[in-house]
């Protein structure tokens, strides 16, 4: 079930065990049908591993959507360099909540994808990267490894395959930014989480130089369903360009904020109102940002569309990581814009000179309209500097931290106005 | 470097077509057809993080403005440097380093030397829309002479770089994260290193600032003269610096085969403080016991009689800190009357590498001409004065300041003529003749460093009062007593010694060219 409510529309596929505190041992595990896949795995070639999940379509479930199974086909197949996975356990977008939840009570599910996906690309050694805020999920992941080690799905020769991995649990220290991708990279090097500049992709030059292959938590949850199931048993959910089936982290003015999984052509404002219900007793919802605050705002009228990657896109935001920010007429759209504006300069690694100063700068432009002593020229001032922002750095920080700031303007701009004009607030108390 | 195998890729920068070998930066290429496309964090000794974005161009086809400094070139690009989104681009990034950038312009040692000042008035983009207050950080020495101030810093990460790739010592670090970031050692204490002045000349801004150089000259009041650095045999290419005529700093200048952009901390110290103090400022002859100061033309005539005279075969002490020039004069000076030797000693120091470019050190002898000194026949020994001392022929001592001298050095000498920069005591109690000579700061002249490489020096200093190079006066002499031609420049003097001199045939001034060039007896390969 999702967690902590659970919904009769709801697909559970990924989260069927949420909250089922039997399911988080390996024993537990394995009673449900865990590490049987492997075998099946195994007994394929990794080439026809990868097509399978290249069919299923399944795409990136971190923020970015990349299909997969395309992604695992950049790996040098016979190199004379060892290949690497990295899972992308770091889950820093604000309003996401999703990874947690499958790593504290499904880690299995996870290792499981993990030595799937280890086994396609030929890795001998993956990592799991971590934000090292998650103190009691390491605890159970760690858990879980240590178990993996002891039954023999990790280290030599797993189920008498032949093949080997290691797996190493990495601890991040705090930082956003080592959530994309090569930013974790560098930090799992022990070096400052710095993305890098791109080409080289890390399937070329990825961990300590080598050719690596990074996946979202959710991204590699899903491998063990479909490897068993097929690419068919997959795209019975959702859409063409968007099938299978996605966590959202529902959080905000909601009466049942939570993890929900629905198909990817479930609708949006069914999602919200009904599943998630609605925004509390004697409020009227106002927004939603559909996937992580680095996504545009939608208005409450701009909900009725479809849950896909091209359907959020159509209606004028994106999928993302599916963390979904809700916020209700007592919402000081200005405030939350700050707030999410301060949280861009606080992670803003400060290599590119656009995004360093350029999220401080909007910081303080909108404390200083918040506080009411804003002027009419800081509103074309910020949507300038938000094109100064973006597409003119090494990584997408800088493009998200302008997004709210352009979006709320584009869409809410009778809140600044108040701000500025007569220092007053248009959220009903 | 291009080459016959390397693939050329065409290519179109603002309107030009070029062809470019494959590999190429769009930046590089740039440079070939003279654009220079502004830069920070881009050096061309040091890696390329791409962090300033400040040379980020349009390229036609992509969805966003890409670095030219990493982006290479594929066929058939269409580059803007200069149009709309280009310009853009690069206001942008000007506009929000000067958010927070001090305007310290009219108290910091970078104006008119700075990048950001060039860059901004170059795009017009001279003020921000900035009315927040600005972040304050202050400022703290990193070095014991190099103080850093973090307001003004762009965080191009050059001088940590340089450490970490070129010292190999990575002491430095961007310290905290984003807007929040400054460069520091990781504890906060004060580091050390041979090489550590670099930072100070890589720093696009004054953010580094050598504290023996802060607040005197204006970078545009100084005169600026390509020469090489007289610390020791390594010879490093420099730019003296001179405000009303002293030398106020040394930094290095670009030799792929000898130095890179680099130069070490000592050298830039004995450049500055060469020859200062009080200096002999006209020739002097004995008369009547006692040194007189003469003109030129009665040291001219007292030089004439006395070798004319026969007083003896010549010995020398001379200093491998002399030019080839001056030490080729002596030669000529010395075999009028019969050659019978002369020796120099060598002050020695400890020795440092500079790992990330190991051809370039700070060598232990610390004199930039010991092996012009040898190919001309001079000798390096420990003691050249006990050798000479009580030598009754000819004596001649070049600039070597006697230091140790026993007393009555020279007395017993026929002849005894003292050429150097400062007066002291055996020249003064012996000496017959003394003429002043000329700093290397102040004449025009070559030196042959460790490696056999020969390289040209300018005059960046008038020399003091009636200061003469040897060269000048030596051969005025010799012209008269019928040995040879007068020598009116120092490239008439260095052709003369290159016709003479085998290691030297061919070599011209003209053909030395800005890199110099290699005697014969050198091994060409690296040692």
């Amino acid at each position: 079930m999702a967690y902590p409510h659970e919904h009769p529309r709801e697909t559970r596929v990924l989260s069927k065990y949420f909250g089922d505190k039997d399911a988080v041992g390996i024993d537990g595990w394995i009673e449900r049908g865990g590490y049987k896949t492997l075998d099946k795995a195994f007994g394929m070639s990794r080439d026809e591993v990868i097509e399978v999940v290249k069919d299923s379509g399944l795409r990136g479930r971190g923020g970015a959507g990349f299909p997969a199974g395309l992604k695992w086909s950049f790996m040098p197949k016979n190199g004379d360099r060892p290949n690497y996975l990295a899972c992308n356990a770091d889950e820093s977008e604000p309003g996401t909540f999703k990874d947690r939840e499958i790593m504290r009570w499904t880690p299995h599910q996870l290792i499981e994808g993990i030595i799937i996906c280890s086994y396609a690309i030929n890795a001998e050694h993956a990592y799991i990267y971590i934000r090292g805020e998650f103190v009691d999920v390491v605890r159970v992941l760690n858990g879980a490894v240590v178990e993996a080690y002891e039954r023999g799905y990790l280290g030599k020769n797993i189920r008498g395959s032949g093949f080997d991995l290691d797996l190493t649990v990495h601890l991040g220290a705090g930082a956003y930014i080592a959530g994309e991708e090569t930013g974790l990279l560098n930090s799992l090097e022990g070096r400052r989480a710095e993305p890098r500049v791109k080409p080289p992709f890390p399937a070329q030059r990825g961990a300590f130089g080598m050719p690596t292959t990074v996946n979202n938590v959710e991204t590699l949850a899903a491998v063990p369903g479909i490897v068993e199931n097929g690419a068919d048993w997959y795209r019975q959910w959702g859409t063409e360009k968007s099938p299978g089936t996605k966590l959202f982290s529902c959080c905000g003015h909601l009466r049942r904020p939570g993890n929900y999984e629905v198909p990817l052509d479930f609708n949006l404002k069914d999602l919200v109102f009904d599943i998630c219900g609605g925004p509390p007793e004697g409020r009227e919802m106002m927004a939603v940002i559909p996937g992580g605050s680095s996504v545009p705002i939608l208005t409450v009228d701009e909900l009725d569309c479809e849950v896909s990657y091209e359907g959020i896109e159509a209606a004028g935001s994106f999928l993302g990581s599916g963390g979904l920010i809700a916020m209700d007429d007592s919402t000081c759209m200005v405030h939350a814009v700050r707030k999410m504006v301060d949280f861009y300069a606080h992670e803003s690694c400060g290599q590119c000179t656009n995004c360093r100063e350029g999220t401080a700068w909007l910081a303080k432009i909108l404390r200083r309209i918040e506080h009411g002593q804003g002027r009419e020229e800081d509103i074309p001032l910020l949507l300038d500097i938000g094109s100064n922002m973006a597409g003119k750095t090494i990584c997408p920080l800088s493009d998200s931290a302008a997004v709210p700031v352009v979006s709320s303007i584009q869409k809410f701009k009778d809140e600044y106005l108040a701000h500025i004009r007569d220092g007053s607030c248009t959220a009903v108390r | 470097m291009d080459s016959e195998s390397t693939p050329q890729i065409n290519i179109t920068i603002d309107g030009v077509e070029l062809p470019v070998p494959k590999g190429t930066t769009i930046l590089d290429a740039a440079e070939r057809i003279g654009v220079v496309i502004p830069r920070y964090c881009y050096h061309p000794g040091l890696s390329r993080p791409a962090v300033c974005r400040m040379c980020l161009v349009e390229v036609e086809g992509a969805p966003k403005p890409l670095p030219s400094c990493v982006q290479e070139v594929q066929d058939g690009m269409v580059v803007r440097t200069d149009n709309a989104e280009a310009r853009k681009a690069r206001r942008a990034a000007i506009e929000f380093l000067l958010v927070n950038h001090p305007l310290d312009c009219p108290i910091c040692d970078a104006a008119g030397q700075c990048e950001l000042q060039d860059y901004a008035f170059e795009t017009g983009q001279l003020r921000t829309r900035n009315v927040e207050a600005k972040a304050v950080l202050g400022r703290d020495h990193v070095t014991e002479d190099i103080v850093y101030f973090a307001d003004r810093c762009v965080l191009c990460t050059r001088c940590v770089r340089f450490m970490d790739e070129i010292a190999e010592d990575a002491v430095l670090q961007v310290i905290n994260r984003g807007h929040k970031g400054f460069i520091d050692t990781m504890t906060g204490e004060l580091f050390e290193h041979p090489f550590s002045m670099n930072i100070v000349d890589v720093c696009p801004v004054g953010a580094l600032v050598n504290e023996s150089f802060l607040f005197k000259p204006r970078s545009w009041d100084l005169d600026q003269t390509a020469s090489v650095c007289p610390g020791c045999s390594q010879g490093c290419s420099v730019m003296l610096g001179a405000k009303e005529n002293r030398i106020l700093r040394a930094k290095p200048r670009f030799n792929p085969d000898v130095n890179s952009y680099w130069m070490c901390d000592h050298g830039r110290s004995a450049v500055v403080n060469w020859g200062v103090g009080e200096r002999i400022e006209v020739p002097m002859v004995r008369e009547g016991g006692r040194l007189a100061p003469v003109d030129w033309s009665r040291a001219l005539q007292a030089l004439a009689e006395a070798l004319g005279g026969k007083p003896g075969t010549a010995r020398a002490v001379v200093s491998a800190g002399a030019s080839n020039e001056s030490l080729f004069a002596l030669r000529r000076l010395m075999n009028a009357v019969g050659f019978d030797g002369g020796e120099f000693r060598v002050v020695t120091g400890p020795e440092s590498e500079l790992k990330g470019f190991p051809k370039l050190r700070l060598r232990a002898d610390r004199a930039p001409n010991i092996r012009g000194a040898e190919l001309l026949g001079f000798r390096r020994v420990d003691d050249p004065i006990a050798n000479a001392a009580g030598h009754t022929g000819s004596l001649f001592v070049l600039e070597d300041d006697l230091n140790g001298a026993p007393e009555g050095f020279g007395g017993t000498a026929g002849l005894f003529v003292y050429i150097g920069s400062k007066m002291n005591a055996a020249a003064r109690s012996t000496a017959h003749i003394v003429l002043p000579s000329p700093t290397f700061a102040e004449m025009e002249g070559t030196f042959t460093n460790y490696e056999g490489r020969v390289q040209r020096f300018g005059q960046a200093l008038r020399p003091p009062g009636l200061t003469r190079p040897l060269w000048l006066s030596g051969s005025t002499v010799l012209a008269r007593l019928g040995h040879g031609e007068q020598l009116p420049t120092a490239g008439a003097a260095f052709a003369a010694l290159a016709a003479e001199f085998s290691d030297y045939t061919g070599m011209s001034y003209e053909n030395l060219g800005q890199y110099g060039a290699m005697v014969a007896s050198s091994p060409t390969a690296v040692p």
